[in-house]
C-alpha cells in the first residue's frame, strides 16, 4: 500500500492496516503527536480501529519550539 | 495576577520556546523566567528523524499552559487548520492567532487575523490574536470578544523595541481585555517599557533565546517585567519641563 506521509510517498508494509499500527511502525506510539487523515483530525481513541487504504493522505503533526 | 479567560497566571511573562542553542539552556531559562505560559509551533513531524528530542515533551505540563501559536498561516482558513490540529493534541485550548501577511517583515495581516479570530471563538477557542499596534483593529478584535490582544512592539525578532508608545497606550486604554505586547522586545528596558504603559503582560522569544546568556536574559526580563508593571501600579510622576527641587526651599544656610 501507498499512502502520501507528511507530504512524500510512502510504502508501508502489508501488516500496518490501522492508525495505531502506522504510529507503532513509526515508534511514535507514545509521543505527542496529531493524525490527520485526509484533511480530517483523527480523534487518538479511533486510532485502532481507524483504516489506512491506499493513497490516503496522512499528516502526523507535533509541537515545535516558537514564539 | 494575570487573568485570561478562566485561567489565572502570576507571572506577566510568556515566553516563547523557538531558538535555544541548546535545551538545556531552554529548560534553565524556562525554569528562572518564571513564566507559566509557554508558545509553541505546530509543524509535521520529521518522522525519518523520530527519535529527535521534542522540548515539549520534557516539560512538566502541570506546571504550564501551552499557547500554540498559528504561525506559518497566510489565510484565516490556514491559521484555523493549524488552531485545531493543536487542539487535537488534548494539551491546550488557547490559541495565538498568528496570520502573516508579509514575509519581509512579517506583519500581521489584518484582515485574515480579524477573520481567523471570528472563527475561532465560533469554534470555543481562547483566543490571543498577534495584531500590528493599530488602535481601531485592537478595538474591533476586541469587540469580537478575543480574551487578550497582543500588539506587536515592533516586527518579530527585530529588538527595536516599543516603536510606537503612543498606540500601544491608546490599546491599553480602550481594551477591555489583556493587553500582551508580543514581538519585537529587544532588551529588558523594552519590557519594562512595555509594562510601564500599562500592558498586561509581555511574550517574548528571541530576546532571550538570542541573547548571549539566554539564562541570566529571561531571569532579567521576569525582574523588567515585574518592576515595570510595579511602577504601572504606583503611579509614576507627571513630566516636567523644568526642575522642582528635592531639597526644601526654606532654612538654606546664608
Amino acid at each position: 500500500m501507498n499512502i502520501q506521509l507528511n507530504g512524500r510517498q510512502q510504502e508501508l508494509s502489508a501488516d500496518i492496516k490501522t492508525i495505531a499500527q502506522l504510529l507503532a511502525s513509526l515508534s511514535l506510539e507514545k509521543r505527542i503527536v496529531i493524525v490527520e487523515l485526509n484533511k480530517e483530525i483523527i480523534n487518538k481513541t479511533a486510532y485502532a480501529e481507524r483504516p489506512i487504504r491506499n493513497g490516503d493522505k496522512v499528516e502526523l503533526i507535533h509541537f515545535v519550539g516558537g514564539g | 495576577m494575570l487573568q485570561i479567560a478562566d485561567k489565572t497566571f502570576t507571572s506577566r511573562l510568556l515566553l516563547g520556546t523557538g531558538k535555544y542553542p541548546s535545551f538545556e539552556v531552554q529548560e534553565e531559562a524556562v525554569n528562572i523566567s518564571k513564566a507559566e505560559i509557554l508558545t509553541f509551533a505546530v509543524r509535521r513531524m520529521d518522522i525519518f528523524e523520530p527519535s529527535q528530542p521534542n522540548f515539549l515533551e520534557q516539560l512538566d505540563l502541570e506546571k504550564y499552559s501551552l499557547l500554540p501559536n498559528t504561525a506559518g498561516a497566510k489565510t484565516a482558513e490556514e491559521a484555523v487548520r493549524i488552531a485545531k490540529l493543536a487542539k487535537a493534541s488534548g494539551l491546550c485550548d488557547m490559541v495565538k492567532v498568528e496570520v502573516i501577511g508579509c514575509d519581509r517583515t512579517l506583519l500581521p495581516d489584518p484582515v485574515e487575523t480579524l477573520r481567523a479570530s471570528e472563527m475561532l471563538l465560533d469554534e470555543g477557542f481562547i483566543v490571543l490574536p498577534y495584531t500590528s499596534d493599530d488602535v481601531v483593529l485592537a478595538k474591533r478584535l476586541v469587540d469580537l470578544g478575543v480574551h487578550a490582544i497582543m500588539p506587536g512592539a515592533s516586527p518579530i525578532g527585530s529588538g527595536r523595541g516599543i516603536i510606537n508608545p503612543f498606540n500601544l497606550r491608546m490599546i491599553i486604554e480602550q481594551s477591555s481585555v489583556p493587553v500582551i505586547v508580543d514581538a519585537g522586545i529587544g532588551s529588558p528596558k523594552d519590557a519594562a517599557y512595555a509594562m510601564e504603559l500599562g500592558a498586561d503582560g509581555v511574550l517574548l522569544n528571541t530576546a532571550v533565546s538570542g541573547a548571549g546568556d539566554p539564562v541570566r536574559m529571561a531571569h532579567a526580563m521576569k525582574l523588567a517585567i515585574e518592576a515595570g508593571r510595579l511602577g504601572f501600579e504606583a503611579g509614576r510622576i507627571p513630566e516636567k519641563n523644568y526642575a522642582v527641587a528635592s531639597s526644601p526651599n526654606e532654612g538654606l544656610i546664608t
